[in-house]
């Protein structure tokens, strides 16, 4: 990157937004609320906040990249538009019986999630197309004109604002559904409508139905947010382009993110999993699990070979304890994480069992911490870390909260050390303790989910409360080496900046390999690569010179014949010729032995699911060089801190992250203390300030690491 | 603080059964297991009582997993059991109820010492005999029979336990794989828990074993003091394979536990129906648990308060060679039957009576000329019906209850196999009216893709006798089955649904609660503008 280049990335998250301004090497970030009636508001505050820091024009901005949980948010509160789904007759309530299950099993008054789109407002059509693409009923034109006339005469305050239309097996053959779509425009010229076809061409009903819905249901909301906060930063000087940020961790330009606004669901997380790869790629390490903790939950990513694991599916807007299947599905491209009710807002108490649970309900920001003096009467993670000496009342970090020991004191011996009848220390450590474990056992558990091992992973941690709690869940992971890097508590905005330009083109289509036709399967890959360049040209607009370089990666989602899960199956760029089949097959066992250990013999193989991501290619970075420790810092001041190695209260150094130069160490116990973060160190820990920044942070007892030789 | 380490170690055991589910459910090739969830997966200690259990799971699985290493330990013998090994079996009897359900156990070493055992159960494809369904009059008809042995000594595969199998199933590779995947799966179990050994510093389970049941055992007999000591009785009549069948319980509540005695419950029947005693157990415990204490986690401690018995020969008792391939049409009203008999105890907690049994179904598709050369096909369906209105919400529609499994994708059903699903919605007006709504059930139409035809096997219930509401809330509407020509269908059995014909499906509402008098009007107006009710 050229120095001067002026780029702004803005990640508008629940509770604030993220503004980052980076020019040349230098990078200027602010914190600002969100204005929950016009988030864009808080996003021009917070540019207007890093261009005068900076001293900069915003005439001279190069780019400008947005996230924003606007779409998410819709979701949860169910503040979109008021939508009608069209499907095939037959299948009205696919999207109100779900899977038919229960996600808690053992709750008798188990609610389960509201339908997007009620039964009233979802129509049928006698279409059907069936699992080969074949047209099993005929689309009739006639019974279209007569619904969409339904649709169309409505009351006033009725009216539809945006149609969702789904059709059975329209991931093999969409003619039925871009037929309805035209007859339904030539009618309704201004409506917003959404296609399955084009949103998510995946089978399975129930999810691309709802996938459909989601995404007519925010379409209003987000394409006038997004014209809205152009022409506002356009007023305010800014004339380049704006880009989203897409959950699949790439950019995508305002027209492509107005059309698919559900692709902008979860772009927050992606940018933070973006923001880890980025540190990755510097440091060069290739296996890292990328953890993010902020006040409601934590976030878990598998980073490795610098890329982000993607998943076809997720689910949002979880209503029961971030229980699976609570949610909402969505399928769209996506970095896979795992999110958990563990932040430092997470409320702690004693089950009947006498054991001390640990979220998944938040104190959020209002009343919050009992400690934060504004309400709260019960303890939290951060009433907890408090009591133990790792966050202090003189540097919390946070503008504007001022903690109060003695609340979190009482809310602990209330709720945790009473019942057990321990003192408060005890139950705080034991807060802690519970929480650290239940990330470890997610984590441990996505992993095995994923047929890896985290211990040989480098753990990356972010948000404001990950390196407090990063130290002990490396323990916990048997994780040797931990990395937090600098401007952690705004990662994912840092991330939007390091996101290429990339788009994702996803389709379901069932092959069993052998009977595998290669020009079919030729066809459908360069099908996708076209529908995903389409995507990132449109984007890329001017700048052409990037188009030669992008790269293109495809994949083939494969399982052996009556399993139900696929594994992703990278393919290099060759076209398949007439031993196609043996050549994907071989690649699948291949594949499948990584997750499982071992192939089966005997037993068929067939590809189920297809994607093409073209991208711009990742800039090159500057790798840094690992810094051995040149001097021992121990600080003037310290504060007394329970150990959790020792098992004892300590004296710890306390020391500003600001004042470290490169190659410092600081010897735990020890907290380092920044805006917005406090990373502590434990008994067994070290920590030495590396070339960009970043704390490395290893175990004493560790072999000294080798020096990069590059 | 060694209250905190037991805690987190307890949270960790947790984890690792969970991890071990995990690793099965990703890798199996059942059908059952891996979209319906169909699995057990837990760890023992030394004496094969339950530590901890997978949340991932169903009833069915979870409970009779628990008495099931008891059985390995004896018929093994403690002195042949060595490091390296897993024995396993699909005992109706000993493991969790039919053949179809295979039970590996692995043993636990540490320093060259016995400490523990990990287990897992899965539903494979098929088990020989002749296949999925109620057909059978003795359990030789219904397949494989394999007594508890060693699948693996001293890290040896048995090879001649793995041929029989190979030569005696179809879809032999798929089964010998989840044989596989399931000793598999305890062996990522042990790995974990080496690690936590190792982690603190532990010789063996016996700390922990002590503190979890202690802690369980406490926390059960508190929860019990909320239903009165006392006998409570209930009887619920269902269709059965050819002549209906009475369910009866007694059930007595003391300080330590409650026990249910099926006497008054009808003889087995010559169908695969029957239920052998542990699963009727295991829905029992199930359905104590979801009444008393939801949070409390299934262990030796908490499932010990729970015991049963029955006369033997009685349809929940059955005893080998009854067959008893589908025992979860019979086994899954257990629930509702001992939910019943405390529903005046526990008032505001007891729903009205659901859909019960899961209306599961297998086609077997055959070229309609055999002459085309159209490859045979087998497909599995699940799909429920709705349940009983709770005290102060709604039943829910198209749920299965008590069983924990999922549906699956009507788009990927018809890309296996050669089917059409024309219809599967809810069925309006199937829920029993009430002050709380019976959930509906719902309507499936389908027929076999051009070119085919299909032999289908019928294991539906609630035909003949509904679910039945509570305080003065009507019957959930019965199940109805019927081909669109007309032609009646049996509920039970295999029959031919020819080409071009399709075959509806009305599965069964959930019974009302309370009044329908009762009922707040917007709900009843919410329930004609959606179209709940007609």
């Amino acid at each position: 990157m050229t120095s001067g280049t002026m780029r702004i990335g803005a990640d508008v998250g629940g509770t604030f937004t993220d503004v980052v301004l980076e020019t040349g090497e230098r990078m200027f970030s602010t914190k600002v609320l969100t204005t929950y009636d016009a988030p864009e508001d808080s996003v021009l505050d917070g540019v207007r906040t890093v261009v005068a820091e900076a001293g900069v024009n915003l005439s001279g901005l190069e780019t400008f990249i947005h996230g924003t949980t606007l779409a998410t948010n819709a979701l949860i509160g169910r503040t979109g538009a008021r939508t009608a789904l069209v499907t095939t007759e037959g299948f009205r309530d696919t999207i109100e019986m779900r899977t038919e299950s229960r996600f808690e099993q053992y709750d008798l008054n188990l609610v389960l999630p509201v339908p997007l789109v009620e039964r009233r407002d979802r129509h049928t059509l006698g279409e059907r197309v069936g699992a080969d693409g074949r047209v099993l009923r005929p689309f009739d034109d006639d019974e279209a004109r007569t619904l969409i006339e339904r649709l169309a005469d409505r009351p006033d305050g009725h009216r539809y604002q945006a149609v969702a239309v789904g059709f059975i097996h329209s991931y093999v053959n969409g003619d039925h559904e871009r037929r309805f779509r035209d007859l339904l425009l030539e009618r309704m010229p201004d409506l917003a409508v959404s296609i399955s076809s084009e949103v998510s061409p995946q089978m399975r009903e129930f999810e691309r139905f709802n996938t459909v819905c989601a995404n007519a249901y925010v379409q209003p909301l987000m394409a006038s947010y997004l014209r809205n906060l152009e022409e506002r930063l356009h007023a305010a000087g800014a004339t380049c382009p704006v880009y989203l940020m897409h959950s699949g961790g790439g950019l995508v330009d305002v027209d492509t993110a107005a059309r698919f606004p559900v692709r902008l669901v979860e772009s927050g997380p992606a940018g933070g999993a973006i923001f880890a790869a980025d540190i990755a790629a510097r440091h060069g390490l290739d296996a890292v699990l990328s953890y993010d903790m902020g006040g409601t939950t934590a976030k878990i990513c598998l980073v490795e070979d610098q890329t982000p694991r993607t998943a076809k599916t997720f689910e949002v807007a979880r209503t029961h304890r971030f229980n699976k299947g609570s949610g909402m599905p969505i399928s769209i491209p996506v970095i896979e994480m795992i999110e958990i009710g563990a932040g430092g807002g997470s409320i702690a108490g004693v089950d009947m069992l006498g054991q001390i649970r640990v979220g998944p309900l938040s104190a959020g920001s209002e009343p919050g911490p009992a400690a934060y003096g504004l309400g709260g009467t019960r303890p939290t993670v951060t009433d907890a870390n408090l009591i133990l000496g790792r966050l202090s009342v003189d540097s919390f970090g946070a503008p504007g909260i001022d903690l109060v020991k003695e609340a979190a004191r009482t809310a602990l011996a209330d709720h945790v050390a009473t019942p057990l009848e321990m003192d408060v220390e005890t139950a705080a450590v034991g807060v802690t303790e519970v929480v650290d474990e239940n990330m470890a056992n997610a984590a441990r558990v996505h992993a095995v989910e994923n047929g890896k091992d985290v211990s040989r992973f480098t753990m990356i941690a972010f948000g404001g409360g990950a390196p407090l709690h990063a130290g002990r869940l490396c323990e916990k992971l048997r994780v040797d080496e931990l990395l937090v890097p600098p401007g952690a508590g705004v990662g994912s905005a840092i991330g939007f900046l390091r996101a290429p330009f990339a788009y994702e083109a996803l389709r379901s289509h069932y092959v069993a390999m052998d009977s595998f036709d290669h020009t079919v399967a030729n066809l459908l890959l360069e099908d996708l690569a076209d529908e995903a360049s389409a995507f990132v040209r449109s984007a890329l607009g001017g700048t052409g010179d990037l188009i030669p370089l992008l790269e293109v990666e495809r994949c083939v989602f494969m399982r052996y014949a009556g399993q139900g899960w696929e594994i992703p199956v990278r393919l290099d760029n060759e076209h398949f010729d007439h031993l196609g089949g043996e050549l994907l097959a071989n690649r699948f066992e291949k594949a499948y032995e990584e997750f499982f250990g071992r192939a089966i013999d005997g037993l068929g193989v067939e590809a189920i699911g297809w994607s093409v991501r073209v991208a711009t290619p990742r800039p090159a970075v500057d790798r840094i060089a690992r810094v051995e420790p040149r001097r021992d810092v121990v600080g003037d001041r310290t504060r007394r801190i329970y150990d959790t190695v020792s098992g004892a209260v300590v004296d710890a150094a306390v020391l500003d992250r600001a004042t470290l130069a490169v190659g410092d160490r600081v010897i735990g116990p020890a907290v380092i203390v920044e805006d917005q973060t406090t990373t502590w160190l434990t008994g067994a820990d070290q920590a030495v300030l590396q070339a960009d920044g970043c704390l490395l942070i290893t175990r004493q007892d560790a072999d000294p690491v080798d020096a990069e030789s590059d | 603080m060694s209250e905190l380490r037991n805690q987190v170690m307890w949270n960790r055991l947790i984890s690792i059964v969970e991890e071990q589910a995990l690793a099965l459910v990703r890798a199996a090739f059942s059908t059952s297991v891996r979209e319906a969830g169909d699995l057990s997966a837990g760890v023992y200690d030394v004496e094969g009582r339950m530590i901890a259990q997978a949340i991932t799971g169903t009833p069915g699985h979870v409970n009779t997993m628990a008495a099931a290493v008891a059985n390995f330990i004896e018929d093994i013998g403690p002195h042949r059991i060595y490091e390296g090994d897993a024995y396993i079996t699909n005992d109706p009897w000993k493991g969790t109820g039919h053949l179809h359900d295979f039970t590996v156990v692995t043993p636990v070493f540490r320093r060259d010492r016995l400490i523990g055992y990990f287990g897992c159960t899965a539903h494979v494809v098929d088990v020989g005999g002749r296949g999925f369904g109620p057909d059978a009059t003795e359990v030789y008809e219904e397949g494989l029979f394999v007594p508890i042995m060693k699948f693996v000594e001293r890290g040896v595969v048995n090879v001649d336990l793995v041929n029989i199998v190979r030569h005696n199933v179809r879809e032999a590779n798929q089964v010998v794989g989840d044989l596989y995947s399931l000793a598999a799966c305890n062996d990522t179990g042990l790995r974990r828990l080496e690690d936590m050994l190792d982690e603190f510093d532990l010789d063996d389970l016996t700390g922990l074993a002590d503190f979890v049941f202690r802690r369980t055992a406490e926390a059960t007999r508190e929860r019990l003091r909320a239903l009165p000591s006392g006998t409570y009785t209930n009887e619920m009549r269902v269709d059965g394979y050819n002549e209906a069948v009475t369910l009866a319980v007694t059930l007595t509540v003391t300080d330590d536990g409650a026990h249910a005695d099926f006497a008054g419950t009808s003889p087995t029947c010559a169908h695969g129906v029957n239920v052998p005693l542990v699963y009727a157990h295991a829905y029992f415990s199930y359905a104590m648990l979801v009444a008393l204490a939801p949070e409390m986690p299934s262990n030796f401690a908490s499932l010990a308060a729970f015991t049963v018995s029955a006369p033997e020969g009685c349809i929940l008792n059955a005893r080998h060679p009854d067959p008893v391939a589908v025992r979860h049409v019979t086994g899954h009203f257990v629930t509702d039957l001992c939910l019943g008999a405390i529903a005046e105890a526990l008032p505001h907690v007891i729903p009205a009576e659901g859909a019960g049994a899961l209306w599961n179904f297998h086609v077997s598709a055959r070229a309609a000329d055999p002459a085309s050369g159209l490859p045979p096909r087998e497909i599995l369906m699940f799909n429920s019906g709705g349940t009983g209105a709770r005290p102060s919400l709604d039943g829910l529609n198209s749920t299965a209850f008590p069983s924990g499994v999922r549906t699956m994708s009507s788009e990927a059903t018809e890309q296996v196999g050669p089917i059409v699903i024309w219809r599967k919605e809810l069925r309006p007006d199937s829920g029993g009216a009430g002050r709380f709504r019976g959930g509906l059930g719902q309507i499936i139409e389908l027929g076999p893709a051009e070119g085919y035809q299909f032999g289908f096997s019928c294991m539906f219930d609630r035909v003949e006798n509904p679910a039945r509401g509570r305080r003065g809330g009507g019957s959930g509407a019965p199940g109805r089955v019927y081909l669109d020509d007309g032609t009646p269908f049996d509920a039970k059995g295999k029959q031919l649904v020819p080409a071009g014909r399709r075959l509806i499906l009305e599965l069964p509402g959930g019974g009302g609660f309370g009044d329908p008098d009762q009922r707040d009007p917007e709900a009843s107006e919410r329930d004609r503008t959606q179209g709940y009710v007609g």
